[in-house]
């Protein structure tokens, strides 16, 4: 528990000191909202809702996976060997899906103020998709983290993340996307439901299938 | 495999393929004739799982002990199993065009195969990356495991829970409710028992052919 906190600690503090990356991203998202934006700005009626829905989790799938690529893909080489050598695997996989998630509520979040501010918010149900949005982020991050530190080891890592990632988010996209469009047009939460247990589920089923796998990774 | 298994396979899809096309079945509106799809529509999905399930069990196998030919097999059957799939998703496109209308049509079921195909398939590209063997096949072990719990959602949750033209969604009534009656069933359990047989026949011969090749190349660098 107390490595777990360290680790954690460490991963925010890394990212705080060396604040291009994280700058970096915001810019990222910042830029692709901007280009919807200037694209949209030429006929501004055009926007439907759900082009709006679709922009908006496409911009967000594609910073998410930039982040989190980040977090095996750019250590060191050696580094590897220090933390394994003062924490067990399961802590680490563990400090990095929270700090990814972490990081994912940020990102997802700011850009939901970017796109609002910049396009319009079609959300008639905020705080549901809020809810959402979170849920969202733990199955990215969770998938994710584990993905990433697949394609850590392989070569050409970057084409090999975007490969890997697409197929497995999309059971988790599915659902959002759905539930998005419940959200815009403010139906009643009960239809929501049943769709925002079954990504609570595949969560839980992604986590434990990264906590179990991930030992086996780390080691070689 | 055994040699009994081997014939039992052969004579139940000799079985499938004349009873399937000459014995009498329901007649229903739309559907008509076409039902006979069914024999070899869904078995092939069946068989899939079925070969998928095998392959992550191997991969299981191997992350516990790892040795070589746990590799090969996990490697073959998730082949095998993703060529049943695409044979899956032809089949159904012909009975599609026949029934729906249209080859493709966006049905989540028909989506949620498409994308579990491409999980499947990532995990040959991942195979093709690495180059050490031992780093390649541990970690394309995790990824096939990984790979078969998102298939599930994919295939088994996410469309019944959207309105899909296929049994068992969206209210939709399962198997046997609607056409199963025992004429049926009678060619169709046994062509999913003979499909399967099949896949795990030909995943086995792959196998042996790719430890024949291993063992030769060992030879010829000795």
């Amino acid at each position: 528990m107390q490595t777990l906190k360290h680790l954690f600690l460490k991963e925010l503090t890394l990212e705080l000191r060396r604040k291009s990356v994280i700058s970096g991203l915001m810019l990222y998202l910042f830029s692709t909202a901007f280009i919807c934006y200037l694209t949209f700005s030429l006929r501004q009626n055009q926007i439907t809702p759900l082009v709006w829905s679709a922009l908006f989790w496409i911009t967000i799938l594609f910073t998410i996976i930039n982040t989190i690529a980040k977090s095996f893909i750019g250590e060191k080489k050696g580094r590897d060997i220090y933390y394994f050598s003062i924490a067990s695997p399961e802590t680490i996989i563990i400090s990095k899906i929270i700090y990814n998630f972490l990081l994912t509520v940020i990102l997802s979040f700011t850009g939901f103020l970017l796109f609002a501010l910049l396009l319009k918010n079609p959300i008639a149900d905020l705080s549901l998709f809020s809810l959402t949005i979170a849920l969202a982020a733990m199955g990215f991050s969770a998938s994710l983290t584990l993905l990433s530190g697949i394609a850590a080891k392989a070569n050409n890592s970057h084409i090999l993340m975007a490969v890997l990632s697409f197929p497995m988010v999309i059971s988790v996209l599915l659902i959002t996307v759905k539930v998005t469009k419940n959200c815009i047009d403010g139906l009643d939460r009960s239809v929501s439901t049943s769709d925002l247990i079954t990504l609570l589920a595949i969560n839980c089923v992604v986590t434990a299938a990264s906590y179990l796998l991930f030992p086996y990774i780390w080691r070689s | 495999m055994k040699t009994w298994l081997k014939i039992l396979a052969v004579a139940l899809i000799f079985y499938t393929i004349v009873g399937g096309f000459l014995f009498s079945v329901p007649r229903l509106n739309i559907v008509n004739e076409t039902i006979r799809a069914l024999y070899f529509h869904v078995p092939m999905w069946f068989g899939m799982v079925a070969l998928f399930l095998i392959s992550t069990i191997y991969s299981v196998q191997y992350l516990r002990n790892p040795t070589f030919n746990k590799d090969i097999f996990a490697l073959e059957f998730a082949t095998t199993g993703l060529v049943l799939g695409l044979l899956g998703i032809f089949t159904g496109m012909i009975w599609a065009t026949y029934t729906w209308g249209s080859p493709w049509h966006g049905d989540p079921k028909q989506n949620g195969a498409a994308i579990s195909l491409l999980v499947y398939l990532a995990y040959f590209v991942l195979r093709g990356s690495v180059e050490n063997e031992d780093q390649r096949a541990r970690l394309s072990a995790v990824y096939n495991i990984f790979a078969f719990c998102a298939m599930i959602p994919l295939i088994f949750v996410i469309p019944r829970m959207s309105s899909s033209m296929h049994p068992g969604s969206g209210g939709n009534p399962g198997f046997n409710m609607y056409d199963l009656d025992s004429r049926m069933r009678m060619v169709f359990y046994p062509a999913v028992v003979g499909w399967i047989l099949l896949g795990i026949w030909i995943a086995t011969l792959r196998v042996r052919v790719r430890l024949v090749n291993e063992k030769l190349l060992n030879l010829e660098n000795e």
